[in-house]
């Protein structure tokens, strides 16, 4: 397989002029032409920021970045506007937590649809809506052509999320971002959305990378797993791996704390403390404060992503 | 009189602590010419339940199916259309029964948005002393209950108290407002979605912090989620919920051991596995839940149910006790006219 997406020490910070984040402090990873990435953490790991920087999709004058991202051998960081209009959308798609915010409530889901494919292929307006409903029958949506002419507010959750599915595939892109595409769903229904994004990822070979806060969700969906804590990678492995032998103490600690079938009475490992604040650029293990292992080595300097087997890859001093 | 000692329990363990009986909310929504009332959303239809002395009661089901309405209900944050409550064996809000000023001091509720439920303006012992001053707690005596109230949930007092909800994390607010719910002494605690905006991690430290309080101050719990595995983890029995009906009650053993009804069977199956071996091959049902306003008659079910026939569509199925846990379904009441029911 060859590696289709490159990221290399990401770092990305917001300046306001009140305070300044280190959101992502240097992330690498690789993906592969037909490979799922889930990439896991809490609330404030930088996830969804990283996630978010293969698009560029940051506020331009607030955003300082570093490193590199690298899509098939172009550089995104570098790109000018046409190109990374030229990217979104086309070569690059992204689906969002809730498409009843994604999409434009004042058109129908066809014209949005219709819209994307004539700006990436210059497609006619009967093509397009064409395509369109090619687009919702192969996402499942019952009665297509009908629905080509509902608005997003007419539809349900699960059917807004299917469309937002097809809107992203409709110019064959290589790589789809997900972010949280499922949270705010029904569980019944996150079930057949987790379902077809895994059925439509093979069929057209694409990279996915699911970012995802539920470690269920992740398994579902990956073929390796990153766990992210303030802003790093702190371990990347196959998902069986990840399931089985978790190495870095916060994936352990992740993992433990999920609350799962069999565990009644039993008293819950829980992580103590709270996530660091990213105004400080870190200078050792982030997770140190919360870390039961610590040891005066641990905020000496920052631990580095070692591969402990092939492709698992930890960062944590006391990994073997 | 000092309204804050704890309540004695009354009627004894064998009386449910709170029975609500043929509960009903009907929100009618506006619509048409002259934004005349057309359409109702049916919220909580005749839900009959009781909440026994010392348990926790989990809820489940997805959204629009009541969950959240029955539990503004059992607090009366609004008034049903129908149906009584008795707590621990007086009537609330009637003639010879408690206020529901009463109620509220024995019932407390939790919220899901840690924030929104905090006044931004107080500090954080401004917010717990609010109702213990309200109900006539000396200062002194206030700011003694503070203290106590912030240790209870594993706060500093000397470090928190003066603090303001923005300061505080999402956990730490929700310690706030769990301390603030146990301010009054009361004896059930509503907890609506308490834990689903927490991260994992912070989440177990909650979690285990309400089994503790359970233990400390015999509480009795309602747990409201939409997360099956925390239900599991905490309750004793659990209710299932859907479309503002009751589709099956039992003990925490048989709803995840044995299931009965095709919506809980649906529900469990729909968790993501843990095991990357075991994937989800197939969903469970497909579709969304309908709308509330119109739900489908009979069997609020049938519409995506795999073993819906006519019967369903026709009649209601009641809830039916089958030994371990009570079941809402005809295929589990004999003679009911289905063909997977046993003959009458």
């Amino acid at each position: 397989m060859t590696n289709m997406l490159q990221v290399r020490d990401l770092h990305v910070t917001f300046v306001t002029p009140d305070r300044t984040v280190h959101a992502v402090n240097g992330v690498s990873f690789d993906l592969a032409r037909g490979e799922t990435l889930g990439i896991l953490g809490e609330s404030g790991s930088g996830k969804s920021v990283t996630l978010r920087s293969i698009l560029r999709l940051h506020p331009e004058h607030r955003t300082r970045w570093s490193g590199s991202i690298k899509l098939e051998g172009d550089e995104v960081l570098e790109m000018g506007p046409k190109a990374l209009s030229d990217l979104r959308g086309q070569r690059v798609s992204m689906i969002f937590q809730e498409p009843a915010t994604a999409f434009d409530p004042v058109f129908t889901i066809g014209q949005q649809i219709a819209e994307t494919v004539r700006r990436h292929t210059g497609k006619s307006e009967t093509e397009a809506m064409k395509r369109a409903k090619d687009l919702l029958e192969m996402v499942r949506i019952p009665s297509p052509a009908q629905r080509l002419k509902a608005y997003p507010h007419e539809m349900s959750g699960g059917m807004r999320q299917r469309a937002m599915i097809a809107l992203a595939l409709s110019c064959n892109p290589t790589l789809l971002l997900a972010d949280e595409p499922t949270t705010a769903l029904d569980a019944t229904v996150q079930i057949q959305v987790l379902l077809l994004v895994r059925e439509l990822q093979r069929e057209f070979n694409l990279g996915v990378i699911f970012v995802t806060h539920d470690i269920g969700v992740a398994v579902e969906v990956s073929d390796r797993i990153g766990v992210m804590y303030a802003g790093k990678l702190v371990e990347m492995a196959p998902v069986e791996r990840m399931v089985d032998a978790p190495q870095h103490p916060y994936s352990r600690g992740l993992l433990a704390s999920t609350v799962h079938d069999g565990m009644r009475g039993q008293r819950l490992e829980s992580i103590p403390g709270a996530p660091p604040d990213l105004a400080e650029v870190p200078s050792g293990c982030s997770f140190a404060p919360r870390c039961k292992f610590v040891r005066p080595d641990c905020t000496a300097a920052i631990p580095s992503l070692r591969d402990v087997e092939a492709a698992h890859a930890v960062r944590c001093v006391l990994a073997a | 009189m000092d309204t804050l000692v704890p309540i004695e329990d009354r009627g004894g363990p064998a009386q449910p602590l709170l029975l609500a009986t043929g509960l009903r909310k009907h929100f009618p929504v506006a619509g048409g010419l002259l934004g005349r009332t057309t359409k109702v959303v049916r919220a909580v239809d005749d839900l009959t339940l009781s909440v026994a002395k010392g348990e926790t009661l989990g809820v489940v089901g997805e959204s629009g199916c009541g969950k959240s309405t029955v539990a503004r209900l059992l607090i009366r944050l609004i008034k049903p259309d129908k149906g009584t409550m008795v707590l621990d064996g007086d009537p609330v809000d009637e003639p010879h029964g408690i206020t529901v000023n009463e109620l509220r001091r024995q019932v407390q509720m939790v919220f899901q948005d840690s924030y929104a439920s905090l006044n931004p303006r107080l500090t954080i012992a401004e917010t717990l002393a609010f109702a213990p001053r309200a109900h006539g707690l000396p200062a002194a005596e206030a700011r003694e209950r503070v203290r106590d109230l912030l240790s209870k949930v594993g706060l500093d007092p000397a470090n928190y108290a003066t603090r303001y909800p923005h300061e505080l994390s999402g956990g730490q607010r929700q310690r706030v407002n769990i301390a603030r719910a146990l301010a009054l002494r009361p004896r059930l605690i509503i907890l609506d979605e308490a834990v689903s905006a927490l991260d994992k991690s912070v989440e177990a430290q909650v979690l285990n912090m309400l089994v503790d309080l359970k233990t400390e101050l015999d509480l009795t719990y309602v747990f409201i989620s939409h997360d099956l595995n925390v239900v599991q983890y905490l309750s004793d029995r659990v209710l299932v919920m859907y479309l503002g009906k009751i589709v099956e009650l039992g003990p925490v053993e048989a709803i995840y051991g044995n299931p009965q009804h095709p919506y809980t069977r649906a529900l469990l199956s729909a968790r993501p596995s843990m095991d990357p071996r075991k994937r989800t091959r197939e969903a469970p049902i497909q579709g969304d839940p309908p709308n509330p306003i119109d739900p489908p008659s009979g069997c609020r079910f049938r519409t995506r149910c795999p073993f819906a026939e006519e019967v369903c569509a026709r009649t209601e199925p009641l809830l039916a006790d089958t030994g371990h846990q009570a079941v809402a379904c005809h295929m589990r009441v004999a003679g009911s006219g289905h063909s997977k029911a046993m003959a009458a």
